[in-house]
């Protein structure tokens, strides 16, 4: 999207542009000495005695396939910090997760550790515009979770300046940003519309505000979002990636390129995998993130499954890192369908729906198995909008939708326009999936 | 003159034809004429009432999907080649039709179509020009006994 505002290609730390063979012999470096120090946690010294890894046996970046996942049934085993690689005096700091269920995950920091993820977060501020005059937003909650803070060190690290307003009360929040002249937002995506909202029923144009750039996380978007938030607050939004037991915001983010999030690989490795095969998919093909957190000092984590799904991009980028680049969050593997042996995500149905409308319609994914094969019906129920009373342009919609599923899913289904209200709904929001494989 | 017609989204399935009619029904308010459009999964219901902006209020409030589109009711001659010769007319003003259907009653030794045009404005204009007797909706309720 075109935008009224420049940025200027930097890049905060020459680790980001590090040739491929040094940033490799680098990670192989580290992950031996993530090894080392993670062998007295009881969980992996356990992992590794049954596998028989020592620190030795590291010795290419493929000997980490060796090594044991961490999933986020490990952590909560372990609870509260049962992952601490440090003495317990060395942790400066917990965050945690909530969790839908029950007791939230711990994440501890040492000092060390805090200024590593400061600087983390520094890098993809500043390459997506963050520059020391600026004046930032920052509506993420603070507190035990990761957003908040790790974005505030992220801005204090450029020295630009922090308004550390938290989340709620959104007529003050547009207030302070005027009077304080904010360039830079930071929020979650479906926040940001709620400023437009709220600031369009006070009869301001949201356009007014002095926001320049925004830094998105906390949440998955699509595109199709990300340009109405572009085109209702009139600035240019950025996306950027990472989870608390990883290390928070930091893992990833966008570079002016906006075409895939820089994975920060001097510190985590990444994998993008199966979830079922647990075996690397092909570059560009959807899998679930697994990541290694090679350098930090409190909670190390090894081969740590993110269930967040994404298609991974080696390819050189314009900007000059080296780093690999990583998609949008299309799916977590919960959500997560097989098809004739194909990976579908609901989000890309909806997605290739948005292309077709613009705007979220109801639909419900059918999948059936009448025979050998599975068969899938997409139910989009009609809208007036784009409802017609001729013949031609009903068949052509239904075409329309099945091309884009295909372009966006890459497989075929077959198209049900259904009546309003017709797809039931659980309360609040509509059954998405109906699987009648295995009834 | 053109005359509005009310669409209506309907699923193919049993009984779902029966639901707008029974909405109108309720209404008070009579079809005059209606024709179906049908694939193996939808259908397009198309309806001419009087009260068009009640028939369409109360349909939508009742959750259908509707679209208002203006169509010509023209006369022709109720006879072997009375329709044809209408559509050569129609052939020679180089006019596209969308769809039409017939009305059930008749004006003396003429019946009367539904004709939905491209554009109903053209039409009008060119096939009055040639002669085509265009019903007005006034004329065309009074003969319904509307």
């Amino acid at each position: 999207m075109e935008s009224r505002f420049a940025i200027e290609n930097r890049i905060w730390n020459d680790a980001e542009s590090l040739p491929r063979d040094q940033l490799r012999a680098l990670q192989v470096e580290r992950l031996r000495d993530c090894v080392a120090r993670v062998a007295q946690v009881p969980f992996y010294k356990e992992a590794f005695a049954r596998e028989k890894v020592t620190p030795d046996a590291i010795q290419s970046l493929d000997d980490l396939r060796r090594l044991p996942f961490t999933t986020k049934a490990d952590l909560r085993e372990h609870y509260p910090l049962g992952f601490l690689a440090v003495p317990r005096e060395k942790v400066v700091r917990i965050h945690g997760s909530s969790g839908t269920t029950g007791r939230p995950t711990f994440v501890a920091y040492t000092k060390d550790d805090l200024a590593l993820w400061s600087d983390l977060c520094a890098r993809f501020l500043v390459s997506g515009g963050l520059r020391p005059e600026h004046t930032v937003h920052i509506a993420f909650g603070y507190g035990l979770f990761t957003g908040g803070f790790g974005l505030h060190y992220g801005v204090e690290r450029v020295g630009a300046t922090v308004v550390p307003v938290s989340s709620g009360n959104t007529p003050r929040q547009i207030m302070l940003m005027q009077d304080l002249g904010a360039q830079v937002l930071v929020s979650t995506p479906s926040y940001a519309l709620q400023i437009a909202e709220v600031a369009r029923a006070q009869g301001l144009d949201p356009r007014e505000l002095p926001l320049e750039f925004a830094h998105f996380g906390g949440e998955p978007w699509t595109q199709d979002m990300g340009e109405r938030i572009e085109r209702e607050l009139g600035l240019m939004a950025f996306n950027n990636y990472g989870l608390s037991e990883v290390i928070g915001p930091g893992v990833s983010g966008d570079c002016a390129a906006r075409d895939g999030m820089h994975i920060q690989e001097d510190h985590f490795i990444v994998e993008c995998l199966d979830p079922d095969s647990l075996e690397p998919v092909a570059e560009g093909e959807y899998g679930e993130l697994v990541f290694t957190a090679m350098t930090k000092q409190a909670m190390p984590i090894i081969r740590y499954r993110t269930r967040d799904i994404a298609a991974l991009n080696a390819s050189p980028c314009p900007c000059g890192r080296t780093t690999v680049r990583m998609s949008r969050i299309v799916g977590r593997t919960d959500d997560m369908l097989i098809i004739r042996g194909v990976n579908l995500f609901p989000s890309q149905i909806e997605e290739a729906l948005l292309r077709v409308e613009g705007v979220a319609p109801q639909y419900q994914i059918l999948i059936e198995r009448p025979g050998a094969l599975d068969v899938v019906t997409v139910r989009v129920e009609m809208r007036p909008e784009v409802f017609s009373d001729k013949m031609s342009q009903m068949q052509a919609l239904r075409e329309r939708i099945d091309r884009e599923i295909q372009v966006v899913a890459g497989i075929h289904v077959n198209v049900e326009l259904v009546e309003p209200q017709s797809i039931e709904r659980t309360p609040g929001k509509a059954k998405r999936v109906l699987d009648l494989r295995n009834t | 003159m053109k005359i509005n017609q009310l669409s209506l989204f309907l699923e193919n399935k049993p009984a779902h034809m029966k639901v707008p009619c029974q909405i109108l029904a309720d209404a008070g308010i009579n079809i005059l004429t209606l024709s179906l459009a049908d694939t193996q999964q939808f259908g397009i219901l198309r309806l001419i009432v009087r009260d068009w902006e009640r028939a369409r209020d109360v349909l939508e409030k009742a959750g259908c999907v509707v679209k208002i589109t203006e169509v010509v009711a023209v006369e022709v001659p109720d006879r072997p080649g009375g329709l044809a010769g209408l559509l050569d007319v129609v052939d020679q003003c180089g006019i596209n039709i969308e769809y039409m259907y017939a009305f059930t009653f008749r004006r003396g030794d003429r019946a009367v179509m539904v004709f939905r045009f491209d554009d109903p404005d053209e039409a009008l204009r060119t096939i009055t020009e040639k002669g085509v007797n265009i019903v007005e909706s006034v004329e065309l309720f009074a003969e319904a006994g509307e």
